[in-house]
C-alpha cells in the first residue's frame, strides 16, 4: 500500500492530482483511491488531498495519516501546515519550489530526503497553467508504478472532454517533463 | 491508441468474477457512482431542490441530462419537502421518479416520506449519508438515516463507491415490485464515499436497462379511465390498517431484495444480499456494523485472524426491512457481539444496536458501540479497540470510539 498526502490552496488543483494520479495507476492495474480532504472548499485556503494504491483492493476508508510522501503544491504551506506530520524519516517530501533543499527542511524540520521542484516554472515552459501534471509526473516517476504513457492516457481520459486540446497537450508536455526530471533522480524508496 | 474502456476491462479481468462477465472499470466517487446508475436507469422525472446541502450526485446527473444522455425531466422546486412531493405526484402519476438529498435535506423530506410510504410511492433517493444540525457541521455519519427510520422505506447502505453503484441499480426493482411498491433510501457515507474516486465496474447500458425493466403503475393518477383516489383520510376505523398493510409490505421487501440480490449476482457476479457474513467461520466475536467502516473493519479482521483471533465482522446493507432472522442464524455461534453506530438516540440505545440486541435477546452478550459522528474518523485503532473491548465484561453503556481524537489529521 502506497498512501499519498497532497498540500495545496483550494484551486490549485490538488484534488485534480490527486484524480490523475488514481487515474493513471489504476489504468496500469492498481486498486486505488482518491480523495479530497473533506472540509469547506475556499479559494486560497489550505487544502489537503490524499492517494492509496495497492495490489490488493483497497478496503479501508479512513483518513492518510502515515504517508509514504508529501506533495505541496505552493511553498507558502511550509510554514502554515503541517505538511511532514506522519511522514516517516524514509518518507519523501516533494515541494514545488524555488527554494532549496536546506531551506524546506528549516522550515519543515523533515528529516527524510527533500526534492525540491520548480513545477510552477516547468510547467509554464510548457504551456501548463497549473503546476500539478509537473508534480503527477515526478511523483509517478519516483513511485515507478506508472508507465508515462499511462499516465498521459490518464490524462487524456480525465481532461479530454474539458481542455482544448492545446491545453490538454500543454498539461501532457508538463507531466512528461515532471516524469524525466524524476525519473534522473533516486530518492531512498521502500515501496 | 487502445480504447479506455479495453485496457480498463484487461485491468479488471485480473480478478473477475466467476460468473458474470467482466465490465469495464471506472474512476468515480461514490456520487458520481450513483449518477451513473441513474443514467442507467433514465428515470421519467428527478424533483430536486440543487443546493446545499446537495449531494454531487444531482451535479452529475444534471451534466448527464444537459448532454443529452438522459431524457427525463429534472424538476427543480424550492425545497427538499417540495421534492419529495413532487416525487410522490410523479411516481403516482406513472412516471419512474428519483432525488438524491443528504443530511438536513433529508430531514426535510422525511414528513412527505411517511406519506410517499403509506401511498406506495415507489421513489428512491439516492443519500450521502451526512450529519444533523446542530451543531452545523456537513460530515459524514447515519444521523439522517436514522431520523427517517420509521419512514417506511427501505434503507439500504453502500460500504463502498461500488456498492453505491449497485445498490442503486437493484433499488427500483425492488421498490417497484408489485409486492412492495415503496419509496428506498440507498446510502453511502457522505464525502468518505460520497467524494472518495474508486474504481467501479459498471454494468453495458443495455444490459443494467434489461435488469431494471420498465416502470408499471397499475393504479395510476392520472388515468382518467379508472379514476382512483389517492391520499384519502383515513379515520380511526381504517388507519391501524391501513399502516399495517404498508408494514407488511415493508416486511417482504427482504424476501424481494433476496431475489434482487441473486438476479443481479448472476448478470454481475457481485453480491448485494442483505447481509455480509466476512469471516464468520468459527467467530466468537463478532463485529456488526453498516457503510465504510466495514470496509475498515475487514482490514482488521484480517490482521486479527491471522493472530490466531477468533474474530469476524457481520455487514448489513439492507436496514429496513432488518434480515432479523438471517442475522440471528449467523450470529448464533459468536461469544461476543459488539455493534457499532454512527449515530445516536440520545436517551436511548443507538439504532442499529437496538434491533441487533432485540434480534438477539438472550442469545449472546451484545455490546454498543459508537464513533464516527460528524465525519470523526473511523481507523484501524478504532476497530482494534473495539474487538479488545468484546473479550472483556461487557456494560450497560454505549462505549465511544475515537472520542477525543479530535483536530484534523
Amino acid at each position: 500500500m502506497v498512501e499519498i498526502r497532497w498540500h495545496g490552496r483550494g484551486g490549485q488543483g490538488a484534488k485534480t492530482a490527486s484524480q490523475l494520479l488514481a487515474l493513471a495507476q489504476m489504468r496500469a492495474g492498481l486498486e486505488v483511491q482518491a480523495f479530497p480532504e473533506y472540509g469547506p472548499e475556499r479559494t486560497g485556503a489550505p487544502m489537503r488531498a490524499y492517494n492509496r494504491a495497492d495490489r490488493r483492493p483497497i478496503r479501508r476508508h479512513d483518513g492518510v495519516t502515515r504517508p509514504d510522501v508529501a506533495v505541496v503544491l505552493d511553498d507558502s504551506l511550509l510554514g502554515e501546515e503541517a505538511v511532514a506530520a506522519g511522514l516517516g524519516p524514509g518518507g519523501l517530501l516533494l515541494v514545488n519550489t524555488r527554494l532549496g533543499e536546506e531551506a524546506v527542511r528549516r522550515a519543515t524540520g523533515h528529516t527524510g530526503p527533500v526534492a525540491c521542484l520548480d513545477a510552477d516554472g516547468m510547467g509554464r515552459a510548457h504551456g501548463a497553467r497549473y503546476a500539478n501534471p509537473v508534480l503527477v509526473g515526478a511523483l509517478a516517476a519516483h513511485l515507478g508504478d506508472v508507465p508515462l504513457e499511462e499516465l498521459l492516457a490518464a490524462a487524456s481520459e480525465l481532461w479530454g472532454g474539458r481542455l482544448s486540446g492545446q491545453a490538454l497537450a500543454a498539461n501532457q508536455a508538463a507531466a512528461a517533463a515532471g516524469f524525466a526530471w524524476a525519473e534522473g533522480r533516486r530518492w531512498a524508496w521502500a515501496g | 491508441m487502445a480504447s479506455d474502456g479495453a485496457r480498463s476491462a484487461a485491468v479488471a479481468g485480473a480478478d473477475a468474477p466467476a460468473e458474470g462477465r467482466v465490465a469495464a472499470r471506472r474512476l468515480l466517487t461514490g456520487a458520481q457512482a450513483a449518477a451513473e446508475a441513474m443514467r442507467q436507469i433514465d428515470p421519467d422525472v428527478v424533483p430536486v431542490y440543487p443546493i446545499t446541502p446537495q449531494t454531487p450526485i444531482i451535479e452529475a446527473f444534471a451534466r448527464h441530462l444537459a448532454e443529452g444522455r438522459v431524457h427525463g425531466e429534472m424538476v427543480h422546486v424550492e425545497s427538499e419537502h417540495s421534492a419529495m412531493s413532487a416525487a410522490v405526484g410523479s411516481a403516482l402519476a406513472g412516471a419512474r421518479t428519483m432525488t438524491a438529498t443528504a443530511s438536513q435535506g433529508l430531514a426535510y423530506m422525511v414528513e412527505v416520506l411517511y406519506l410517499a410510504a403509506s401511498l406506495r410511492a415507489p421513489i428512491v433517493v439516492a443519500v450521502g449519508n451526512r450529519a444533523l444540525s446542530g451543531p452545523i457541521n456537513i460530515h459524514g455519519d447515519h444521523s439522517d438515516a436514522m431520523l427517517a427510520r420509521d419512514s417506511g422505506a427501505v434503507q439500504l447502505f453502500a460500504e463502498n463507491a461500488q456498492e453505491a453503484y449497485d445498490l442503486m441499480l437493484c433499488a427500483p426493482r425492488l421498490c417497484e415490485h408489485p409486492e412492495v411498491r415503496l419509496p428506498a433510501l440507498v446510502g453511502q457515507d457522505g464525502f468518505t464515499i460520497s467524494h472518495s474516486a474508486e474504481p467501479v465496474a459498471l454494468l453495458e447500458d443495455a444490459e443494467a436497462q434489461a435488469f431494471v425493466g420498465p416502470y408499471r403503475e397499475e393504479d395510476a393518477l392520472l388515468d382518467v379511465d379508472r379514476p382512483l383516489t389517492h391520499g384519502a383520510f383515513a379515520m380511526p376505523d381504517a388507519y391501524f390498517e391501513i399502516k399495517v398493510e404498508q408494514a407488511k409490505a415493508l416486511e417482504r421487501a427482504e424476501g424481494v431484495w433476496a431475489e434482487t440480490a441473486a438476479a443481479y449476482r448472476r448478470l454481475s457476479g457481485r453480491d448485494v444480499a442483505a447481509v455480509e457474513a466476512y469471516r464468520l467461520e468459527g467467530a466468537g466475536r463478532v463485529l456488526v456494523a453498516m457503510g465504510s467502516a466495514a470496509g475498515t473493519a475487514k482490514d482488521v479482521v484480517d490482521e486479527l485472524r491471522a493472530r490466531g483471533e477468533d474474530v469476524g465482522l457481520l455487514k448489513i446493507r439492507l436496514f429496513r426491512p432488518f434480515p432479523r432472522a438471517r442475522i440471528a442464524a449467523l450470529l448464533s455461534g459468536a461469544t461476543a457481539v459488539g455493534v457499532l453506530d454512527r449515530a445516536l438516540s440520545p436517551g436511548g440505545w443507538p439504532p442499529l444496536y437496538a434491533e441487533v440486541a432485540a434480534t438477539l435477546a438472550g442469545q449472546v452478550r451484545v455490546q454498543s458501540f459508537v464513533a464516527g459522528l460528524g465525519g470523526r474518523d473511523v481507523g484501524p485503532e478504532e476497530i482494534h479497540a473495539l474487538f479488545a473491548a468484546l473479550g472483556g465484561a461487557g456494560g450497560q453503556e454505549s462505549v465511544y470510539l475515537g472520542l477525543g481524537r479530535g483536530g484534523w489529521r
